[in-house]
């Protein structure tokens, strides 16, 4: 036996039970790297919830006394080459990005855990096939599937966009939930429930699922933020974007050019928000993958 | 050994073959009609007839697909459908450029992930290990394309340490200041991939360091460094070559937005330009094209772990 | 031989750091061992053993620290020494052997490259360390020197890896030779070759060993004195024959009395038990560590902390009542609970269940595999068999095969209480699963991590017997509580239970369908001796009560001889022989079982001439001709049927009424040739 961590607990009453399942929470709550994720992800949530009430001005007014502004009292992150104003394009783009984000993510979870129960606990053939496909699609880099899926689709819509980014997104995060579940299933409480004649969708669904949801979880937030990478990069390259959205790439696509005359502020805003938004989905995932050592 | 490699190959081809499949059907399946997303809603029916004959469009999907297929296996990449001419002519110098961009990325990336790795591993729970982990991967998460735009502001317009366009002039085509033109846009695909080759060799070195092997050669009484030297390395860095392998796609994928930003002539500026132009022939081309590559690390990387791991390769040779 | 001890711990005092606070894990440990001396430190799990072995190589975990005494090796402090002067006592002084030798070698690394750094650290050329390597590999009885050099660690056999490391350790000609559970995970027989080995060696080079187990019969075998480890604290320490036989701790006593020693048996005799548990690493005592479960504890037990009491002969013991301790009153629990009357149970002794012609071949990697080859056996009402062979034997298979979980090759039949039971699981009756269910060794991973204790049970009881919600939790409840698990604990999680009370969750599981048959797969080899005590007693009321028949499958033969009523030994998935347990274990019995019974260390110090096996267990894809122990065979040589041996594979036979066996070579010869 290891003796070096404290062997399991012996008999506890009820009240310290509550106190051990309070110190997992506790460590999360203690995680710098938590924290300061949360912290700042919360920001861009209010953002995207109350962005219209908070935006001094709409996406596209335009004011053509100051076009090209630098930063200043009226315009606290100055305007573009449309007079528009940069800081209220930037708060105005925070909805979409954030819903978009986690909805492909959400619905590439819920399609992959799907797929990892599935290959993780049948095996056999299903699996080997399955895993085939998955081993293909892994070949074309993300980024290039999606530009192609939303170039045949003619795709011009954000929903577009997240339905082809959530079925990108789940191949892989099948791979992890099957790794997982293909762990899970071979402990042998997975035998003592078929000893009790349980059938499959009980054994999945009652049994397996409820251990492999803490990596489903952390995976989540992973796939999160590159989510939010995939988004960000495929509105810059000027897909699945609607004309004239106050998106943050298409921000950055129309205004880069600009950075040679050194009118840097309505390319660097929409990059720090990408940037911020990002990294504290990052943090998150970060502190939670160390919580639960995975 | 030579079985175990034609069977990876093998299951190479049948992946390339998957991809192949994904791919057309990708492209011809879904809604639309190929010819009138093309020529426009201006098109006569004429056109649309011709534009279809032309390109193979009006034959029932399989043949399309076997044929598609038996031309790519004679090199024949088909012909671009906004500039009618062949597709090779104009992805094969662009692949050329992307290999010269890539090859430096790599290079850089390879060293700089490994070491940050073992440093961190090394210096475990300690301030440098967190800024490693938590930083390379925070900046992994950041697009490849603001990193971009923010290394041409830093050190292109601010501080004009670089230049700002990754081909350089007529004239100054030297091998060295290719390379130099290179650096920044190395530098940005170097940020997004750095995190997660080194997180994972970070892993595998601490899985070594408290390996019970490495207590052993401790307690023999080799000194740490000469144990890790040793022991550890060789078994921590298996695990790097399959993850350094499956970052090749995003590698891939991100140099469409680098070449962009750095005006690169290469793979990924024509597949936007096709992307833009709805040209399907040049982009059924080039996914299949960077599959090859990836499908071919990752042979590589298969056989090399093989080799290098004696549980395998003693399997193997059986 | 000077008179300095080769290792001393003077007061030692380590501590475990842990979310910030130190915990004691080593309290005021002093022992010394005599040049030559084979020490034994003894105790279960959480009492620190593993912590001194580690603290005499001077090589603690990063949060760990020695926080008073000494450590003197050979008469110097190793406690503040330089890391060089570590080092150099490492490569030449004190070496180390511990358990799983197979990870204690690197994986990608050449063994001959891996025993030669040990030479090379002593200054050696390459050339002449590699044919230093091939003499230690001889040392330790490696046939084949140069091939095993070549090789990896992957390709050898556990006690072919065993002896590598220990070859390594003593290449450096150590004074001090550190074994920490250095043969715990190896099959029988190749445990008894390793311990073998160990003596021999140590008669050769004159090294001090400091021995480290749980189990008390090996310690007895090998050590000359002992120190007996609880939470931390040697509570007594002495020469190995005084400490057997006059142990004057309470632990001790507790201790040897809780194990099934040979002729005790549950009809006539009730194991002791110590009551509650070891306490977790690094708890804190005001008093006595042990006050908490002594039967003799006094107010001022729990306030003090003993001294050491002189009980003879350099023996000594930290109580306050050494005198009383021999006659401790026993602690005998004893276990109520109605699991429920089966209507149609039949009378004791009547056959319950018949295995016909059992056989399971798998698949690996494109070849066949005969895991389970022919076995039958009976189990009668009430009856315990128990199952026992090493590794490659088949016995987890049969049990998964019996239960439906695998689903047997053609021509295989399961016929329980005359019904032919379906081949696989989902063909089965709900009332026939229920009648035969099975504890899993792990309980760890025999419970669902997620679930609380009574949903567990109760869930088990709803399918099993068709009961409501409702009325399958009061039910659970009413089972758990029979099991002694408190009802505070019954909306526990399995995590917040100790190994014991697990274990008794997965049998209060067990007997949710008022089961005929149990399958108990070494269900308390995970568990420490004093808990082990309580589950047997458990297994024993329970089939007493309701006439429960159990198949008891486990390595440790001490508790089979105790708990079974009929014994079954398997080698290469094939029963070799089977009859009452008595029988069995007196003799005549098969070579296989001979051999199997020579290896085990026993309690009370009798030495059984050693029958040893030569060779290795074959791989079952690849089984010898014939008889397929005939490689291995002691008794083959000069039986006079060698030639039926080598070619013929022999049936199990009725040689006495009631006893089979599969052997070519008759009855009373191998009577006469065995009680010699």
């Amino acid at each position: 036996m290891n003796e070096t961590t404290p062997s399991t607990i012996a008999q506890k009453s009820n009240l310290e039970r509550k106190i051990i399942r309070r110190e997992r929470l506790s460590l999360i709550a203690k995680n710098k790297t938590f924290l300061v994720g949360a912290a700042i992800l919360s920001f861009w949530i209010i953002l995207a919830i109350f962005g219209n009430f908070i935006a001094p001005r709409g996406a596209s007014d335009q004011d053509f006394e100051y076009v090209s502004v630098s930063p200043q009292w009226k315009f606290w992150f100055g305007t573009d080459a449309n007079g528009q104003d940069v800081l209220s394009r930037v708060i105005l783009g925070t909805r979409l990005i954030v819903v978009m984000a986690f909805t492909a993510t959400a619905l590439g979870t819920i399609l992959g855990t799907a797929l990892g129960l599935a290959t993780g606990y049948f095996k056999g053939k299903f699996d080997m096939v399955i895993m085939r496909l998955v081993e293909a699609v892994s070949a074309i880099p993300v980024l290039i599937i999606a530009l192609l899926a939303i170039a045949a689709l003619e795709g011009r819509s954000p929903t577009l966009t997240v339905i082809v980014i959530g079925f990108v997104f789940t191949p892989n995060i099948g791979r992890t939930v099957r790794a997982a579940v293909l762990g899970e299933s071979e402990l042998e409480y997975v035998a003592a429930a078929r000893l009790r004649t349980e059938r499959t969708r009980h054994i999945l669904f009652r049994e397996i699922l409820p251990n492999v949801l803490p990596p489903i979880i952390v995976e989540f937030t992973v796939r999160l933020g590159y989510a939010i990478f995939a988004i960000a990069t495929l509105s810059f390259l000027g897909a699945g974007v609607e004309y004239g959205s106050p998106n943050w790439g298409s921000q950055i696509a129309e205004n880069w050019g600009n950075i040679y005359s050194n009118i840097w502020w309505p390319t660097a805003f929409p990059a720090l928000a990408i940037a911020s938004l990002a990294v504290s989905v990052n943090l998150i995932s970060d502190s939670l993958l160390e919580i639960f050592e995975l | 050994m030579k079985r175990f490699i034609l069977q990876r190959l093998g299951l190479s081809v049948i992946t390339v073959f998957l991809v192949c499949v994904i791919v057309f059907f990708l492209t011809r399946i879904l809604p639309g009609d190929v010819a009138r997303q093309y020529l426009g809603r201006g098109a006569t029916e004429e056109d649309l007839i011709e534009f279809r004959r032309v390109f193979g469009l009006d034959q029932s999907l399989f043949s399309q697909l076997f044929t598609w297929i038996g031309h790519l296996l004679q090199g024949d990449m088909g012909e671009s459908m906004q500039y009618r001419g062949p597709v090779s002519d104009l992805l094969l110098p662009a692949i050329g450029y992307s290999s010269k961009l890539a090859g430096v990325a790599f290079f850089i990336i390879v060293p700089f992930s490994i070491a940050g790795g073992v440093v961190a591993a090394m210096n475990r729970g300690k301030r440098v290990d967190r800024f490693i982990t938590v930083g390379g991967l925070s900046a992994a998460v950041i697009p490849e394309f603001v990193w971009a735009i923010i290394l041409v502001l830093l050190f292109g317009v601010t501080f004009q340490v670089f230049p700002v366009s990754a081909f350089p002039e007529e004239g100054a085509r030297s091998l060295l200041n290719q390379i130099w033109h290179l650096v920044l846009p190395s530098i940005s695909l170097l940020l997004v991939l750095f995190g997660y080759v080194a997180r994972i060799t970070r892993a595998g070195v601490i899985e070594a360091l408290d390996s019970d092997y490495m207590r052993t050669a401790v307690l023999k009484g080799l000194t740490r460094r000469k144990a890790v030297v040793k022991h550890v390395l060789r078994n921590a860095l298996l695990p790097t070559i399959a993850v350094i392998a499956s970052q090749i796609p995003y590698l891939i994928g991100g140099l469409i937005a680098v070449e962009i930003v750095f005006n690169y002539p290469g793979f990924g500026t024509i597949l936007k330009g096709a992307v833009d132009a709805r040209d399907y022939s040049v982009l059924q081309a080039g996914v299949i094209i960077s599959s090859l590559v990836i499908v071919s690390f990752q042979l590589i990387a298969d056989i090399l772990f093989a080799l290098l791991n004696p549980r395998i390769r003693q399997k193997i040779s059986e | 031989m000077s008179d300095t001890p080769a290792l001393e711990f003077r007061n030692l005092e380590v501590a475990y750091t842990v979310r910030g606070i130190d915990r004691e894990v080593l309290r005021n440990v002093s022992f010394s061992i005599a040049p030559g001396e084979a020490y034994g430190l003894v105790g279960e799990s959480g009492c620190g053993k593993s912590t001194a072995a580690f603290a005499a190589m001077r090589y603690l975990p990063r949060n760990g620290k020695i926080t008073g005494g000494s450590i003197l090796f050979e008469g110097s402090d190793i406690v503040g020494m330089s890391s060089q002067d570590i080092n150099n006592l490492r490569h030449s002084a004190i070496s180390m052997v511990y358990q799983n030798p197979a990870t204690a070698l690197n994986p990608t690394i050449r063994i001959g490259d891996q025993v030669a750094e040990v030479f090379e650290l002593q200054g050696l050329s390459k050339s002449d360390a590699y044919a230093h390597v091939e003499q230690a590999l001889i040392k330790v009885q490696i046939a084949d020197p140069a091939k095993v050099m070549r090789r990896y660690a992957h390709q050898l056999s556990g006690g072919m890896a065993q002896r590598v490391v220990i070859a390594m350790a003593l290449a450096s000609n150590p004074r001090l030779l550190v074994m920490d559970e250095p043969t715990t995970g190896l099959d029988a027989t190749v445990e008894a070759e390793v311990l073998d080995l160990v003596r021999q060696l140590r008669k050769e080079s004159g090294t001090a060993v400091l021995f480290i187990s749980h189990n008390l019969g090996v310690i007895r075998h090998m050590c000359d004195r002992v120190g007996v480890l609880y939470a931390g604290a040697l509570v007594e320490q002495g020469a190995t024959e005084d400490i057997f036989s006059n142990p004057s701790h309470p632990y001790t006593v507790g201790l040897l009395r809780c194990i099934p020693r040979g002729g005790l048996h549950k009809n006539t005799d009730r194991l002791d038990t110590i009551p509650g548990t070891p306490p977790a690493l690094g708890t804190h005592f005001d008093g006595c560590v042990f006050a908490d479960r002594c039967a003799l504890v006094e107010d001022k037990c729990r306030t003090t902390q003993p001294e050491m009491v002189t009980v003879g002969n350099s023996h000594v013991a930290r109580c306050f009542h050494t005198d009383k301790a021999g006659s401790m009153p026993r602690a005998i629990d004893t276990v109520t609970v109605r699991v429920g009357q089966n209507p149609n149970r039949a009378t004791t002794g009547t056959r319950l269940l018949d295995i016909d012609h059992l056989s399971k071949a798998f698949n690996q990697d494109g070849h066949v595999v005969h895991v389970v080859n022919d076995v039958s056996l009976q189990v009668g009402v009430g009856e315990t068999l128990g199952l026992v062979g090493e590794s490659g034997a088949g016995k987890t298979t049969i049990a998964k095969l019996i239960l439906g979980l695998y689903g047997s090759d053609s021509g295989s039949h399961v016929v329980l209480d005359g019904k032919d039971l379906a081949g696989t699981l989902n063909k089965r009756d709900v009332k026939d699963v229920g009648a035969m269910q099975i504890v899993f060794q792990n309980p760890d991973q025999a419970l669902n991590r997620r679930h609380s204790v009574t949903r567990i049970v109760g869930r088990a009881v709803q399918k099993l017997r068709g009961m409501s919600a409702d009325d399958s939790t009061e039910r659970a409840h009413e089972l758990l509580s029979g099991m002694r698990v408190e009802a505070t604990l019954h909306s526990a999680r399995p995590v917040q239970l100790s190994g014991g009370l697990k274990q008794r969750v997965a049998i209060s599981r067990a007997f949710a369908g008022a089961p005929q048959l149990v399958v108990c797969d070494e269900p308390t080899s995970a568990l420490d001796v004093s808990v082990q005590a309580t589950i047997l007693n458990l297994l024993v009321d329970l089939q007493k009560q309701d006439g429960t028949s159990f198949i008891f499958i486990s390595h440790d033969l001490g508790v089979v001889r105790y708990i079974s009523d009929k014994i079954a030994v398997l080698y290469l998935g094939r029963v070799v022989e089977f009859g009452d347990s008595n029988r069995v274990f007196q003799g005549p019995h098969h070579p296989y079982t001979e051999a199997l019974l020579s290896s085990v260390p026993n309690i009370d110090g009798s030495i059984r001439r050693r029958i040893p096996l030569t060779g290795v267990i074959p791989s079952p894809s690849n089984p010898p001709s014939g008889c397929v122990l005939h490689p291995r065979c002691p008794r083959m040589a000069g039986s006079g049927v060698e030639h039926l041996c080598t070619s013929i594979e022999p049936a199990l036979t009725e040689v006495e009424p009631g006893h089979f066996m599969r052997c070519h070579i008759p009855l009373d010869q191998l009577r006469t040739v065995q009680t010699q």
